[in-house]
């Protein structure tokens, strides 16, 4: 015999479903009146230093078809490098019920150490059993340094964390959830 | 925080042709594994200004006049896999009514919206990381799947801790609901102490005469690693 540990394991994630916006962003699905807002409806203030972007994508399923019923949370640094304070970086955005579209208004955020800018994901839906971990990273920088970016083994899905430039500040990112041009996925 | 790597054995698979939806939405490809970097050791923090008086009351929150149902206390604690409470942390839940049916346009189920019933409620856990919701029991309901599946009775949780890496959204079944082992979803989980770890047994150290029954359901998020000798690495 040893010594137990006493850890404990990890409760185990279930999916969202497809009412995830009734408890998540519930005034987006006609919910009013509990909450005064939806949690995460900017990641900070308008008069935030740095470079203001918009990023918009879409969320695809192996056949092809945009996810509806998604949501999408995303955290990241300002554009000095700083995460936080408070809720501050975090921005929660529910996919459009008929286009599917998601939106984030967001200042760039700086590198960190050798990291290129990145801003982190989570992505949870109905049919998605354990939320899924990706990145946003921006066409344009320098990525030969990031650490994930240069390790990948198969380089030739780096573009699928690349959001695509599509004017002076703005970006493309859609991610696919399965099959051809599959978005990395992270277990970090 | 130095995230301690998720065990992913404890989890639900990602591709359960069970549960249909899983089956497009599933990705193919490995996960790609490394360690937890800044963007995942820190995450947001919210203060207990965010929540309004009867957040965490699902009975009144919505119209002020109470909701039909059996009256229940959810309470239970966050901790970490290193069995240390999770103050400050958000925990969100939604749940259909009495009835199994939620408020949402997509949901067509026969049984009716409670007028008083929203289906949300949240709160903050306290320096020990217990937290306490006052709610109705959730209706089991059938949902398009197999041809007869139903869903036991549920209620959803999504929850912060203190890193972007810690995650999570769960749900909370009851102790001795004969549907929890018929189900799908549950069953998208292959280890079945992880199922037993999101059943919540009658509290009736909690429960209040004349008044609720309680039910108790502890949340374990990921842990951090704990060293003197820590080697810290930039980036990966
Ligand atoms: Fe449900």
């Amino acid at each position: 015999m040893v010594q137990p540990l006493n850890t404990l394991t990890e409760t185990a994630s279930q999916t969202a479903g497809p009412y995830v916006h009734i408890g998540c962003t519930p005034n987006f699905v006609g919910i009013e009146g509990i909450y005064d807002e939806d949690l995460g409806l900017v990641p900070f203030p308008k008069d935030e230093p740095g470079e203001h972007i918009t990023i918009t994508g879409t969320i695809l399923d192996g056949t092809g078809t945009v996810l509806r019923d998604v949501l999408v949370e995303s955290w990241q640094c300002n554009a000095e490098g700083t995460f936080g304070p408070g809720s501050r970086g975090f921005a929660r955005m529910p996919s459009d019920l008929t286009t599917g579209i998601w939106t984030l208004n967001t200042v760039k955020p700086a590198a960190v150490g050798k990291q290129s800018p990145h801003i982190a994901l989570w992505i949870v839906a109905r049919g998605i059993n354990i939320g899924l971990q990706t990145r946003i990273y921006f066409e344009g920088d320098d990525h030969s340094a990031d650490p994930l970016l240069t390790r990948l083994e198969h380089q030739n899905r780096v573009e699928t964390l690349i959001a695509k430039k599509t004017g002076d500040n703005s970006y493309q990112f859609d991610i696919r959830l399965q099959g051809e041009g599959e978005t990395v996925f992270l277990d970090l | 925080m130095t995230l301690i790597p998720r065990n992913r054995g404890g989890h639900p698979v990602a591709y359960a042709p069970g549960y249909k939806s899983s089956v497009a939405r599933s990705p193919k490809l490995a996960l790609i594994s490394g360690s937890a970097t800044p963007s995942e050791q820190t995450g947001p923090v919210f203060g207990h200004d965010l929540l309004g008086k009867l957040d965490s009351n699902l009975i009144l929150n919505f119209t002020g006049e109470p909701a039909i149902g059996e009256r229940i206390i959810v309470h239970g604690r966050v901790l970490d896999e290193n069995a240390r409470p999770v103050p400050g942390a958000l925990v969100e839940v939604w749940q259909a009514n009495a009835g199994g049916r939620y408020r949402h346009k997509k949901d067509g189920y026969l049984a009716p919206l409670d007028p008083n019933f929203g289906g949300c409620g949240r709160t903050i856990t306290g320096e020990d990381g217990s937290y306490e919701f006052l709610t109705i029991r959730p209706g089991a309901y059938p949902w398009p799947n197999g041809p007869n599946d139903w869903r036991p009775m549920h209620i959803h949780f999504s929850v912060f801790g203190h890193s972007f890496g810690q995650r999570l959204i769960t749900q909370m079944y009851f102790e001795g609901d004969p549907l929890i082992p018929l189900c799908p979803i549950v069953k998208t989980i292959p280890d079945q102490s992880a199922v037993d770890r999101l059943v919540a047994p009658l509290d009736m150290s909690r429960a209040m005469p004349l008044d609720c029954l309680a039910y108790k359901f502890d949340i374990v998020l990921r842990g951090s690693r704990q060293t003197m000798f820590e080697n810290k690495m930039e980036g990966l």
